[in-house]
């Protein structure tokens, strides 16, 4: 059974269909590519998958579970975290701070044991900064822990995206656009890092990206999406190199 | 020299009220992105609390203050619950203020229901009658340094509050980006009922301090005070919880300044006129945030 199966999924916006009969099957420990012209519908497939908008019609189901219509705070709980095209971190918070939030369901204190200091707000605490601190460094950036996310440089906040999200301990990671405005540095490092956190934490991930040295370097399997429909699925190499994908993208 | 340190201080320590009540403004516009105006009101309920359990039956000031606070969390949080909640969910700020003003008149003309318009005479809750320094010259009286410790000790728990528990962590996440702080898997309406149970308690101790430093209180005790708190709110940057201590300390200054030596007809007047020299100036108040266009 696949981790993550999406049957016939669909969301009108008035009077158009930005996604039409999309089906999906993501297999434990995939690195899957969600690839396609501008405006072909991928973000709004992230959006559907969590939550943000809710399908006029279709299923998802995560693990076997049937996701459909869930809130996105329930959707980060069954397993499904994600970050965004356009950075979105907590920007006026520190480093290690935007992890911790991450982190904040798996680290339980009582509201009364925090206020009143006692000796399990401070256990349960220093775990926790613990927790976030390891996660930080995995992703090299436990010597800017306490750098407000805002002054990091634009390929370490794409990075700390990811722990932040990593940090909800998710089955499976969306990334959007994760290579987005980097250059081909920073690219093959994010690369390595997706690599590693695949390896090392036996994640789930799709994303969606433009950059098709990063998509066909890691990716397994894609799927294109054209105009909200699905073009064509399969494995990386075969699909990238059918001549429709390719004018799709570039034109006759 | 000394009359003016003397209206100085008490300058303070009325600010120090509308800080701890700015603080609730505060707080809940930054996380909830609303204005609670029925705030002001909750200083009252707060106020008919603490009278009821001190003067009425007798009890202990301080357990008094407990109840009140207890009794304004809850009454706060049922509002959120009831009245706004459902209308934030619909996705209409503008209706949440509207209600929120609906709110304020309902616990006003509850109050006048319950406790008729005569006002009642509130005891201090501080029994201290002061210090006296200056070889006697300048007494400063027992309320007055109670309440800016109160507030200065609200401050500082509330700044450790948001910033080292996973709570106050959530409030920050929450203001500043709800969307994503929902996608980490942070329950906002939870975040949001915090907030305002935080709030309202703050509202109570506020009705405690004010009552006992203008010892009347009536159904309209909370309105004035209430409004002034949110305009120091807005002179500290809404949103900043240190900007509410400095604009809530800076407009009982003013305030005290402009009624000794002004005109005490003239005082208001010239506290909302300097919201509006404020805004003019520097729209996003002392501490605000330059508000930078999303990409």
């Amino acid at each position: 059974m696949a981790l993550l199966e999406v049957d016939n999924l669909s969301i009108m916006f008035g009077g158009l269909r930005a996604v039409d009969d999309f089906n999906l099957r993501v297999e434990k420990g995939e690195l899957y590519g969600l690839i396609g012209p501008n405006g072909a519908g991928k973000t709004t497939v992230f959006n559907l998958l969590t939550g943000v908008y809710k399908p006029n019609e279709g299923v998802i189901r995560l693990d076997g579970v049937d996701i459909t219509g869930h809130k996105t705070v329930e959707i980060n709980h069954d397993g499904i975290a994600r970050t965004f095209q356009n950075i979105r971190l907590f920007q006026d918070m520190s480093v290690i701070d935007n992890v911790k939030v991450g982190l904040q369901n798996q680290y339980h204190y009582s509201t009364a044991a925090s206020i009143f200091h006692l000796g399990s707000y401070k256990k349960v605490e220093k775990e926790y900064d613990d927790a976030a601190m390891e996660l930080l460094s995995v992703f090299g950036l436990e010597n800017e822990r306490d750098y407000k996310a805002s002054n990091l440089p634009y390929g370490q906040q794409r990075k700390l995206e990811i722990a932040r999200a990593m940090a909800t301990k998710p089955k499976l990671l969306l990334l959007d656009e994760p290579a987005a405005g980097m250059n081909p540095n920073e690219t093959g490092e994010l690369m390595k890092t997706i690599e590693l956190i695949r390896s090392k934490f036996g994640i789930t991930i799709l994303l969606i990206e433009h950059d098709m040295k990063l998509v066909s370097g890691i990716c397994e399997e894609v799927t294109v999406l054209n105009f909200g429909r699905i073009l064509k699925q399969g494995k990386t190499r075969e699909v990238l190199q059918d001549p429709e994908v390719v004018k799709a993208y570039i034109g006759e | 020299m000394l009359s003016f340190l003397n209206y100085l201080i008490s300058g303070i320590s009325l600010g120090s009220i509308y800080a701890i009540i700015a603080l609730g403004y505060t707080m809940v516009y930054g996380i909830a992105k609303m204005l609670n105006f029925a705030h002001g009101d909750f200083i009252m309920v707060g106020g008919y609390a603490i009278f009821t359990c001190m003067i009425t039956l007798g009890m202990n000031p301080f357990v008094s203050i407990l109840i009140a606070m207890a009794v304004c969390l809850v009454i706060g949080v049922t509002t959120e619950k009831v009245a706004y909640k459902p209308l934030r969910e619909a996705g209409s700020p503008l209706a949440v203020l509207i209600t929120a003003i609906g709110v304020s008149y309902l616990l006003e003309n509850l109050a006048l229901l319950i406790f008729g318009s005569n006002p009642k005479s509130f005891t201090s809750v501080v029994s201290w009658s002061g210090i006296t320094l200056a070889g006697g010259q300048l007494h400063i009286q027992g309320v007055t340094i109670v309440t800016i410790l109160v507030s200065l000790a609200v401050l500082v728990v509330l700044q450790w509050f948001v910033h080292k528990t996973k709570e106050g962590q959530a409030m920050l996440a929450v203001a500043q980006d709800r969307g994503a702080a929902t996608l980490m898997g942070i329950n906002v309406n939870h975040t949001i009922s915090l907030t305002f149970a935080i709030g309202s308690a703050l509202a109570a101790i506020a009705g405690a301090l004010l009552c006992s430093a203008y010892p009347t209180l009536t159904p309209y005790t909370g309105a004035m005070p209430g409004i002034k708190a949110f305009v120091a709110a807005v002179l500290g940057g809404i949103g900043s919880i240190p900007g509410a201590m400095i604009g809530g300390i800076v407009l009982g200054i003013i305030e005290i300044l402009a009624r000794t030596y002004i005109s005490s007809q003239l005082s208001d007047a010239i506290v909302f006129g300097i919201l509006v020299v404020v805004l003019l100036v520097k729209p996003t108040g002392i501490l605000g945030k330059n508000i930078q266009e999303k990409v």
